[in-house]
């Protein structure tokens, strides 16, 4: 029984009682993924499961077994993501405890646009290539709470990244 | 939390054996199971995780859709077959929840999911007759901004709080259920129940029984469908009231109306009596109007939510407007 967290084999806790979120962050010392609202709220505790943006609080450790798990900390390939450098750039954070949920939500939510799944602001369904607008984005970021109101930064280190430059 | 066992069932017989054992509950994306579980709301002893069986959605004999039960949300919105033949549907989960959590629900998880409101949660200071059957209700006379305005009753005037069954409600589906006696199914309207004295029974499902998949009849291609959520902001919140709508028109008059509510009582509401005013009718605002009016004359305001029942009629009025478009 293991799951790989940022391509490194775990063992699944013995009591399934044990969070993802709660493995990343007490038991392997993967404090990058935060603990917000452990309701499933906010967002803050986003993370990858086999490439899916899901909520770590709400999956348990258990469910992941043989899944492949990708953090904040997973999300640097020797250098910083291009997304970490553009939030820092945009002022994308104040206090940062959301960032890096916003972070690896956007990743993901990038894949998921790119696919072409729509949102609850896609005007028109059969669309096969959904222009990622304002509106679009943001509502595809909405899982993901800020309290400090750092939303506008946030959305312009993403349009920044994704959109105007086209990077990865 | 308290403790529990958890195992993978490779198959619906090997589910339904491992759900056989006292307290045992099958697991889907656990998004509102496992935050229960968090608050010890919900005790399950041993937890049967259902994922990996069938997830599949495929087209049946009759031109209707056959919806695997562990169907992530997600992959059900974004299904070519959904998205062009039951907009409604696609509409209705896209509308609900984040991205995050659609990734993890399933679709019987979604079927499943508590009807509940925050005394519902609050087991160290409220009471609450789904949680404790027989303590008493404390949102009857305390906040009760969210709650229901049709078929509650005086032991619970909790809401189901699913946007996806409330298309599932409009669109006539049929849920597949699997058990110990074979095989069964439950039109989807009979499938939830309304409070009655015994608001902790919230579906027809009995101990141990799986739902394996929700079945779609084939919609006309001259029906056209819409669902429109109203909340207190604009992503991620529970409705205030949601409407999901089917009508076709033929030679100028109604043919067929369909209406279902969301947020609006203890199960998704299919809007029966607004139907049979619009069936053979010439569309018009006004006539949606008195539809609408004809429902909510048996809703029953609490104290925080009589604005429901406006809101409820003008919504319905709104999305029927926009399906008939320029015939009404």
């Amino acid at each position: 029984m293991a799951l790989t967290v940022n391509g490194a084999p775990v063992p699944v806790p013995t009591d399934p009682r044990v969070s993802l979120l709660d493995l990343l962050r007490e038991r392997l010392d993967l404090t990058g993924t935060k603990k917000g609202c452990n309701q499933g709220a906010c967002g803050a505790c986003t993370v990858l499961l086999d490439g899916e943006r899901v909520l770590s609080c709400l999956t348990l450790a258990v469910q992941a077994d043989g899944r492949s798990v990708t953090t904040i900390e997973g999300l640097v390939e020797g250098a910083m993501h291009p997304l970490q450098q553009a939030f820092i750039e945009h002022d994308g954070f104040q206090c940062g405890y959301c960032t890096p949920g916003q972070i690896c939500s956007a990743v993901a939510m990038v894949e998921e646009w790119r696919r072409g799944s729509p949102s609850n602001v896609t005007q028109d369904l059969a669309d096969s290539a959904i222009e990622l607008t304002h509106d679009e984005l943001r509502e595809r970021m909405s899982g993901n709470l800020c309290r400090c109101g750092a939303h506008n930064g946030i959305v312009d280190a993403i349009v920044a990244t994704y959109v105007t430059e086209g990077a990865r | 939390m308290i403790e529990f066992t958890y195992a993978r069932a490779s198959d619906p017989s090997h589910a339904l054996l491992l759900g056989a054992a006292q307290d045992a509950r099958f697991l889907g994306g656990g998004t509102n199971l496992v935050d229960l579980m968090r608050e010890t709301v919900e005790r399950p002893r041993e937890l049967v995780d259902v994922t990996g069986l069938a997830s599949g959605i495929e087209e049946t004999a009759s031109g209707g859709l056959r919806i695997g039960a562990a169907t992530r949300n997600t992959a059900l919105a974004e299904h070519p077959l959904v998205r062009s033949r039951y907009p409604v549907l696609s509409r209705a989960v896209l509308a609900g929840a984040s991205a995050q959590i659609r990734n993890m629900a399933t679709v019987a998880g979604n079927l499943l999911q508590r009807t509940r409101c925050s005394y519902f949660y609050d087991e160290d200071g409220s009471r609450c007759n789904k949680r404790a059957p027989g303590q008493g209700c404390d949102a009857l006379e305390g906040l009760n901004r969210g709650h229901a305005i049709l078929g509650a009753s005086d032991a619970c005037v909790a809401v189901h709080p699913s946007d996806m069954c409330v298309a599932l409600a409009v669109l006539d589906a049929t849920v597949e259920i699997e058990g110990a006696e074979g095989t069964r199914q439950i039109a989807f309207a009979d499938f939830h129940r309304l409070p009655g004295d015994t608001p902790h029974a919230e579906t027809l499902l009995q101990p141990g029984e799986l739902i394996t998949a929700i079945e779609l009849p084939p919609l006309s291609n001259e029906a056209r469908s819409a669902y429109r959520k109203v909340r207190d902001r604009s992503s991620y919140a529970f409705a205030l009231v949601s409407v999901a709508a089917v009508l076709r028109l033929e030679g100028g008059t109604i043919a067929e109306a369909r209406v279902a509510l969301g947020g609006v009582a203890h199960k998704p509401w299919r809007a029966a009596k607004a139907e049979a005013i619009l069936i053979g009718q010439a569309p018009s605002p006004e006539l949606f109007r008195r539809a609408a009016d004809a429902e909510l004359t048996q809703a029953r305001p609490l104290r925080d939510n009589g604005f429901k029942i406006e809101l409820a009629a003008r919504t319905i009025t709104a999305v029927l407007s926009d399906i008939a478009g320029d015939a009404a």
